[in-house]
């Protein structure tokens, strides 16, 4: 059940070079599927895995209780929403965001972290491992707190992520397919009207004229794409190239790939200016804010930029969303010295 | 429920038996029968009752998980917990007939039916073979279905 190969591509004919074997038809037969829905193949030399399923973990020759463990993993990745008010604030899944529980290549597939880290990021400017990776998720793009580290629920987490890597060896040197949310190239201007236009047409049956999301006997169905129930200023994708990555790879939920360039850029450009709760980085004051995370960070999205519509200043503001605390203190540096 | 009759008037829905019956009501008949269906007590759907336990365990993963290889997104997505609707437009799917389910992804799949202006079930339905549409039908027609 390896699915890992590399490729090489020959006179327009896909070959396996290594751990070519019938277990690499999965793998051909997911890359037909991504194909036909217009995502690209992978190119030469890229590393290919598609992870296990769960059912696939039915299967597997693993102790027991880690399946439990990882069976834990993914519930908590599908369904976030059970530590609401405890590590959650807003109304995302991890899953929300990581479509097919963070299985799908362009769809940012979790298991990289687990094979790539730990690792120097730039975003905090030190060496993280895997936990401190799905910590940052949980305090941007959930708008909380992380599970402690090696509690339960984060190991669970971390076995999740392993387990969608199994056969991938640590450390690739290769450039790895499908990997984020790839964008298309800027389009020479971006239009908030077009945005707003095509927003209401494909995209507001499921999230709202406002953005609001869907919630139902207490889960989301639809999740906010702005708003208090939404990521916070400081998740990645309010990063335009990884709104538009998401949104052309991935939305509208079932037709990936069916906007064009443009339109993808246009409707991330107006969804990335409208108002979310505030970066956990925030210092109390927008302009020192800006000054110590845009080079890392802000320089690829709106936060403290004038919306061109109505002069509002984004993220101007001490809005938590549903969080009664601004910073975990997971987030603080590291220097090992 | 409204809005099926009034796209059987306007032909965006097609089906030979319900157009003629729908052409004939007014607006407030449409209110009145709606309203009279909503207060009936919700049952179980028919036709999934003999299938095979592996027909079902595949219909629940379809509807509850979906598959992803194939990029069949779970029912669940769009028609909320247990499949019992979300908002006003994704309407509750679990209890109906197995056969009303089958037919209606059938009709998708060829593209009979067209009252869904972004075409989110038809991009679903086209990528489901007859097996896969078997599976989620009978697997739905075996849930409780929405209280109103
Ligand atoms: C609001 C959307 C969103 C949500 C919700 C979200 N993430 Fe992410 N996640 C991202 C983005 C954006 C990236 C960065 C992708 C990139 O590299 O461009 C990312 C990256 C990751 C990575 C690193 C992947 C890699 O290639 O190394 C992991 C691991 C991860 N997320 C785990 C989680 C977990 C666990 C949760 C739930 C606690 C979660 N994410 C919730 C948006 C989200
Ligand atoms: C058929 C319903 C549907 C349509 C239409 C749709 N989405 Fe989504 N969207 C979803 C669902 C459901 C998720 C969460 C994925 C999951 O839980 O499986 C999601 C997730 C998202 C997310 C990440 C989480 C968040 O809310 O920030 C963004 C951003 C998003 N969609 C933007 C869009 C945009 C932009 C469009 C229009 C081009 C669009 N969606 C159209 C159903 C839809």
């Amino acid at each position: 059940m390896l699915r890992q190969s590399t490729y090489a591509v020959l006179c327009g004919i896909l070959l396996l070079s290594v751990n070519a074997a019938g277990a690499d038809e999965t793998t051909q037969e997911s890359i037909d599927t991504l194909a036909a829905l217009g995502y690209p193949t992978p190119t030469e030399n890229e590393l290919v895995h598609i992870p296990p399923t769960m059912e696939d973990l039915a299967e597997a020759k693993l102790h027991p209780q880690l399946k439990r463990v990882i069976r834990r993993g993914y519930d908590l990745f599908t369904n976030t929403q059970q530590l609401r008010g405890e590590n959650v604030f807003n109304n995302m899944n991890c899953s929300s965001c990581h479509l097919g529980a963070g299985r799908m290549p362009f769809s940012a597939p979790i298991w990289p972290a687990a094979v790539t880290l730990p690792d120097f990021r730039g975003k905090n400017a030190h060496v993280n491992n895997l936990e401190e990776r799905i910590a940052g998720c949980f305090t941007y793009s959930m708008n909380g707190i992380p599970p402690d580290y090696g509690s339960d629920n984060m190991l669970a987490l971390a076995a999740y992520h392993h387990w969608l890597a199994k056969g991938v060896a640590l450390y690739p040197q290769q450039a790895i397919y499908g990997r984020g949310f790839p964008a298309p190239d800027r389009p020479e201007e971006l239009s908030y009207a077009r945005g707003e236009a095509a927003f209401q047409v494909k995209c507001s049956v499921c999230h709202g004229a406002n953005g609001q999301g869907l919630r139902v006997d207490d889960q989301t169905v639809f999740p906010a794409t702005w708003g208090d129930s939404s990521y916070n200023w400081g998740a990645g994708m309010v990063r335009l190239f990884t709104a538009t990555g998401f949104i052309k790879n991935n939305m509208p939920l079932g037709q990936p790939n069916s906007l064009d360039d443009q339109e993808a850029w246009d409707i991330a450009y107006y969804m990335s200016s409208q108002e979310r709760p505030q970066d956990p980085r925030y210092t109390g004051d927008i302009k020192e804010t800006l000054e110590q995370t845009r080079e890392p960070f802000h320089k690829h999205s709106l936060y403290g930029q004038v919306r061109e519509t109505d002069g509002h200043l984004l993220g101007a503001h001490r809005n938590l969303g549903g969080k009664p605390f601004l910073k975990p203190d997971t987030v603080r540096a590291r220097t090992f010295e | 429920m409204a809005k099926q009759l009034h796209d059987f008037q306007s032909g965006q829905r097609s089906n030979a038996t319900m157009m003629p019956f729908a052409q004939m009501l007014s607006e407030q008949q449409i209110v009145d029968v709606v309203a009279y269906y909503a207060s009936l007590p919700a049952t179980p759907g028919l036709g999934g009752e003999d299938a095979a336990e592996a027909t079902l365990k595949r219909g629940e993963q379809l509807a509850e998980r979906g598959d992803w290889s194939g990029y069949i997104v779970a029912c669940k997505s769009c028609h909320g917990p247990r499949n019992q609707g979300a908002g006003e437009v994704f309407p509750g799917i679990a209890g109906q007939h197995a056969g009303y389910i089958k037919a209606q992804l059938q009709a998708w799949k060829a593209g009979a039916r067209s009252n869904d202006t972004q075409d989110l079930m038809g991009s679903i339905a086209r990528r489901m073979g007859d097996d896969d549409i078997h599976a989620v039908a009978v697997w739905l027609a075996n849930q409780t279905p929405a209280t109103h």
